[in-house]
């Protein structure tokens, strides 16, 4: 660019002085500066009656946090959760392809299984699958309406963990294929004539070409089950079974140190939570790949570059330059 | 050039009708294409020439009359039947094996987005003709370098122009070494100064002898390339002959009358 002034040169820069001579002033943000004095303070009032009101008990939560039997109980929790959202969307998947398949007959199964499964409230799926034993005392394995090659007890096979997990799992993988089937459909129709053009087998067209794409769609609804699985794997206390919620329960039942113990329980699930929540946001980046122009940065990038930008606003003034 | 030169391709297409619930949109279309030449269709929009496309390499199965690729039915195999014959719909793995013979260039291109432009090349020669990854990938290099794209290999397809996209799109098509190139407005999509890429590639392959199908609206195109136009109007062939014929003396009053609008 040339300036179109050419008068000598002041101590102060004259109007026509080039654009990237001169000095940048950021723009200011007065609102935002106030909207956080008062975030900030709100905050620190609740840090303040945490800490200060002695009803909270810190020193129990303390001492129980860690405790044998609550660490058993989460990892008992981790293990029902993992269980079911493998199991869950591992039969959504199958009840999703069911469901968009050409045989009206698996779209009729598959659209039943949904119905059933999501009618039926948890609670109840999970009593039925524990009292099986009452309606069959023994489960055959052999040839349909022929004769059986092995038979067990239902008792021996349907334990406490066996009809949680059986429950937890059905009941998952009719939510499960729904969000794999809208998934599924969220792929746009050429990606499959453009497989079916270049004679891709039909399995490899779904799962090469189609599932992959879907992927982004599934992924932060498939998580948001997972963390509801987390916490709604609580729901399994009616079985009586050793999860996190049941432990705690059983503890301050004995104690009647409650509000601590719900506190306790509160914070392992905030723990659980923030896990899977940082594993989604790798796993979704690793599914964007191809569907933005440039990946979004990682946290700890973005946390550098934004300690970079306030860092430079505290220095030394720059140019226009970056 | 490449060792990817596609065979010769006879394709012949006999009374095709087709509808969609209950509307006929192609109405008995007869059109025969010699190997190693290039028939241009022409036609307004609505005319039927997606759809003959599409049933061409039986992406839509026509309702009556047949296609056949070097004298062999598509998408059916004949047997014979108490003295007489039948035709028995194949099944669909070789109805895929089959489909390999056509690559098939969409005006929306169509590329995998999650795949690198390399790994769209790649995919079909490896997972639909099993051919080893190392071979394919060297050969597929070779194709994006054909196509002026031999630097962004490793390129998205959402990180490409829309003429770059459609040029991996062609480069996809011709890794499956098919016998018949089908174009469904290739250059429909794209920019006015992206359109020349893509022509060009398609007119060098047309000098290599590739028999090819195209849909497309320009003109220019099919009177330096084409052996033969097709011009359709209301699913009906109403009229083909040399581009010469077609283009500068047509004969129905319909052919002139879109001729005079497009061009
Ligand atoms: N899947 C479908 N269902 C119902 N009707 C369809 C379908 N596909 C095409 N048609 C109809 O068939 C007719 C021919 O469509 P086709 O796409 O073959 O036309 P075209 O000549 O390719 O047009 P264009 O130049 O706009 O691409 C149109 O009237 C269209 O509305
Ligand atoms: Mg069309």
């Amino acid at each position: 660019m040339t300036t179109l002034d050419t008068r000598p040169a002041s101590t102060a820069p004259p109007a026509g002085t080039p654009f990237d001579q001169l000095e940048v002033v950021p723009a200011r943000h007065p609102g935002r500066w106030v909207a956080t004095a008062a975030v900030v303070v709100l905050l620190a009032m609740v840090v303040n009656s945490l800490v200060t009101n002695p009803r909270w008990e810190w020193d129990v939560v303390g001492a129980y946090l860690t405790e044998e039997s609550i660490v058993r109980g989460v990892l008992t929790t981790i293990e029902l959760t993992a269980i079911t959202a493998v199991v869950g969307f591992a039969l959504g998947t199958v009840l999703a392809l069911m469901r968009l398949s050409r045989s009206p007959l698996l779209r009729a199964v598959s659209w039943g299984y949904t119905w059933v499964f999501r009618s039926v409230p948890l609670i109840l799926q999970l009593l039925l699958w524990y009292n099986l034993a009452y309606l069959y005392q023994h489960l055959d394995l052999g040839i349909p309406f022929g004769p059986s090659f092995v038979s067990v007890p239902t008792l021996s096979l349907i334990d406490k963990f066996g009809a949680a997990v059986l429950g937890l799992g059905l009941h998952q993988a009719a939510y499960s294929a729904e969000i794999v089937r809208a998934g599924i459909l969220s792929v746009d129709q050429g990606q499959h004539e453009a497989a079916a053009s270049l004679g891709i087998p039909r399995r490899r067209q779904t799962t090469g070409i189609v599932l992959p794409q879907a992927m982004r769609t599934i992924v932060p609804t498939a998580v948001n089950e997972v963390i509801g699985l987390f916490k709604g794997t609580s729901i399994v206390y009616v079985l009586a079974l050793g999860e996190l919620f049941y432990t705690v329960s059983v503890i301050y039942g004995r104690t009647q140190r409650v509000l601590p113990m719900l506190v306790v329980a509160a914070i392992w699930y905030v723990v659980l939570t923030t896990v899977v929540t940082v594993v989604q946001y790798h796993v979704e980046r690793h599914y964007s790949r191809g569907a933005l122009r440039t990946l979004p940065p990682t946290p700890l990038q973005r946390v550098r570059s934004e300690l970079g930008d306030v860092l430079a606003r505290f220095g030394a003034p720059r140019g226009a330059t970056r | 050039m490449t060792a990817v030169e596609a065979r010769p391709g006879r394709v012949e297409v006999h009374g095709v009708h087709k509808s969609y619930a209950g509307v006929e949109v192609l109405h008995g279309v007869d059109l025969v294409v010699e190997p190693g030449t290039v028939t241009v269709v022409l036609g307004p929009s609505g005319s039927g020439k997606s759809t003959l496309l599409r049933s061409i390499n039986h992406l839509e199965k026509a309702d009556r009359g047949f296609i056949a690729l070097d004298g062999e039915l598509v998408g059916y195999r004949r047997k014979p039947h108490r003295g007489t014959d039948r035709l028995h719909e194949l099944p669909e793995k070789e109805l895929l094996r089959q489909r390999t013979r056509f690559g098939f260039v969409f005006q929306s291109f169509n590329l995998f987005p999650h795949l690198t432009a390399l790994d769209n090349v790649v995919e079909a020669p490896v997972s639909a003709q099993g051919r080893p990854r190392a071979e394919v990938e060297a050969e597929a290099r070779e194709l994006l370098a054909r196509v002026g794209l031999a630097d962004r290999a490793d390129a998205h397809p959402r990180q490409l122009s829309g003429g770059q996209q459609q040029r991996v799109a062609i480069a996809r098509a011709l890794a499956m070494r098919p016998a018949v190139l089908l174009f469904d407005e290739p250059t429909s999509a794209l920019d006015p100064e992206l359109v020349g890429e893509v022509l060009e590639v398609i007119t060098d392959l047309a000098r290599t002898g590739t028999t090819m199908i195209v849909v497309t609206h320009e003109i220019g195109f099919a009177r330096e390339v084409a052996d033969q136009v097709v011009f359709m109007d209301a699913g009906r062939v109403v009229e083909q002959g040399p581009p010469e014929q077609v283009l500068d003396d047509p004969q129905h009053d319909r052919t002139r009358a879109f001729l005079a609008r497009v061009l």
